[in-house]
């Protein structure tokens, strides 16, 4: 039996289980929630409704999102190329490969499964990183679709989705309602309540889930290319570049801060909760260890 | 993948299938009827990963595939940044090539870098003294011809045909969009 050096990380896998089973709590609770209060049913299938659609169509939303157009090999014949080997590599389908005309060096995958997949790259991306980084950046790219991010996300959020639209709902249409409805406004407040919390709890579990799972690509991407020191020089370089452009909406960034009213939380580890990607600083040492890992002889 | 390794985040590369690769001798035998030669040339191609480690077994490789002085190896780096160890027989004797890629590969196995492998290719002339490779996947486990023409351009007629001369000896590669170009592989 051949052996091999790819070895997984226990305590990134036991930590998003762990994430895993907090979400799965928190549905099965909100549910049994949502079933004591029928009239919800609309809201509760319009909502998983969009949330289907969103993971349907991930792939044409995304790509139409960032203004990415479908390359063919003759157009881009270099960046196919490196995608071909990638996935011959990794032995997946090829997925749809596009690129969007802006400055700002970014890369993405989306799609529903491995088969209905793209991975989009910037200009400005391919003209800041050299042949390697770039393959390193696309790998981790397809890692991120054999990983079936887009779904396990989108299963995620579907419940911050839910929340988030029954405090909103609830706001327009729950006063309404209670004064035909004697005695119903006290179990609609606290479904209003849980409501909000639920929707803040799984938005800070999304975005811990979500950093677990760039950990998890860059690690898988790594291993693909065996060169985890191309995918942190890309890192470097771009993280270099987007630290001083903010992609947070200015009024969501001021809605969210709202609720972090006590000083005594410093601003750096908020930001650490909030954020969807891990800090670069984790993201090198990771890589850091991997290729370690890679070059032990013996 | 299963779900629960998507759940988790957690994908381990495919493991390379390195035994098909014996079969090549009988297709061999089938293209030879048909007009093909073997030139004694082959590849492996793989990615190479970064540290001593990976280095140590190239050295090792070369020096087990060369002994006896019968056959050359040579490493070069191709343009994608994919290493090829060229293994070149004198006497194009098929089998002799097909256990020298064998032992390249199983080196790379043993030592942990079974992942990296990429293809292996056996070049062979055809009957119009062109170049055409039997590429190996070793993902896939599975072979296709490869028949470059100037301008990076395809013979995809003459790969069709060869397709069904090798049917009853290799797997081939089923899906067509797998069969991808090679285009500057060594010996070609």
């Amino acid at each position: 039996m051949a052996r091999t050096r790819f070895r997984s990380d226990r305590g990134l896998t036991f930590r998003m289980g762990g994430v895993g089973l907090g979400l799965g709590a928190l549905y099965v609770a909100f549910g049994a929630l949502l079933i004591t209060q029928t009239n919800f049913a609309l809201g509760l299938i319009i909502t998983l409704g969009m949330a289907w659609g969103q993971w349907y169509f991930s792939d044409t939303l995304a790509l139409k999102s960032m203004g990415a157009k479908e390359v063919t090999p003759e157009q881009a014949p270099e960046l196919h190329a490196m995608i071909d080997r990638l996935c011959s590599l990794a032995d997946m389908p090829k997925p749809r490969v596009a690129v969007s005309v802006t400055d700002m060096p970014n890369a993405f995958a989306t799609g529903r499964t491995p088969k209905h997949s793209a991975v989009c790259v910037t200009t400005g991306i391919m003209q800041r990183l050299d042949a390697d980084e770039l393959e390193g950046v696309l790998a981790h790219e397809l890692s991120h679709i054999a990983n079936r991010d887009v779904s396990v996300m989108t299963v995620a959020s579907s419940l911050g989705l839910l929340a988030g639209f029954i405090t909103r709902w609830g706001m327009y249409f729950g006063g309404g309602r209670n004064r035909d409805n004697n005695g119903g406004g006290v179990p609609f407040l606290a479904v209003f309540a849980v409501s909000l919390v639920v929707y803040f709890v799984s938005f800070l579990l999304t975005r811990a889930l979500s950093r677990y799972r760039e950990l998890s690509a860059d690690r898988s991407g790594a291993y693909l290319t065996g060169r985890p020191s191309t995918l942190s020089s890309a890192l470097v370089k771009i993280s270099g570049e987007m630290a001083r452009i903010p992609n947070r909406d200015l009024r969501e960034a001021s809605a969210i801060s709202a609720f972090f009213f006590a000083p005594a939380i410093n601003r750096e580890s908020i930001g650490a909760l909030m954020s969807t990607h891990p800090p670069l600083q984790q993201r090198l040492d990771n890589l850091a260890k991997i290729g370690a890992e890679l070059s032990e002889k013996g | 993948m299963g779900i629960l390794d998507s759940i988790l985040g957690r994908s381990k590369p495919p493991a390379a299938n390195l035994d098909a690769l014996f079969a090549v001798p009988q297709a061999a035998l089938s293209l030879a009827g048909e007009g093909f030669t073997a030139t004694g040339v082959g590849g492996v191609c793989y990615r190479a990963a970064e540290g001593g480690a990976f280095a140590e077994t190239e050295t090792q490789i070369k020096q087990l595939v060369a002994t006896g002085g019968g056959p050359t190896i040579e490493g070069t780096t191709d343009r994608f940044g994919f290493r090829w160890l060229t293994v070149t027989r004198t006497d194009s004797d098929v089998s002799g090539l097909v256990t020298d890629l064998h032992a390249a590969n199983a080196s790379l196995a043993d030592a942990g870098f079974g992942s990296a492998l990429l293809c292996s290719t056996v070049v062979f002339t055809t009957p119009a003294k062109k170049p055409m490779a039997l590429v190996y996947l070793y993902k896939r486990g599975t072979f296709y011809p490869f028949a470059p023409e100037t301008d990076e351009r395809r013979d995809n007629a003459l790969e069709l045909q060869v397709r069904g001369l090798i049917a009853n000896d290799v797997t081939v590669e089923a899906d067509l969009s797998r069969w991808l170009a090679i285009w500057g592989a060594p010996g070609l």
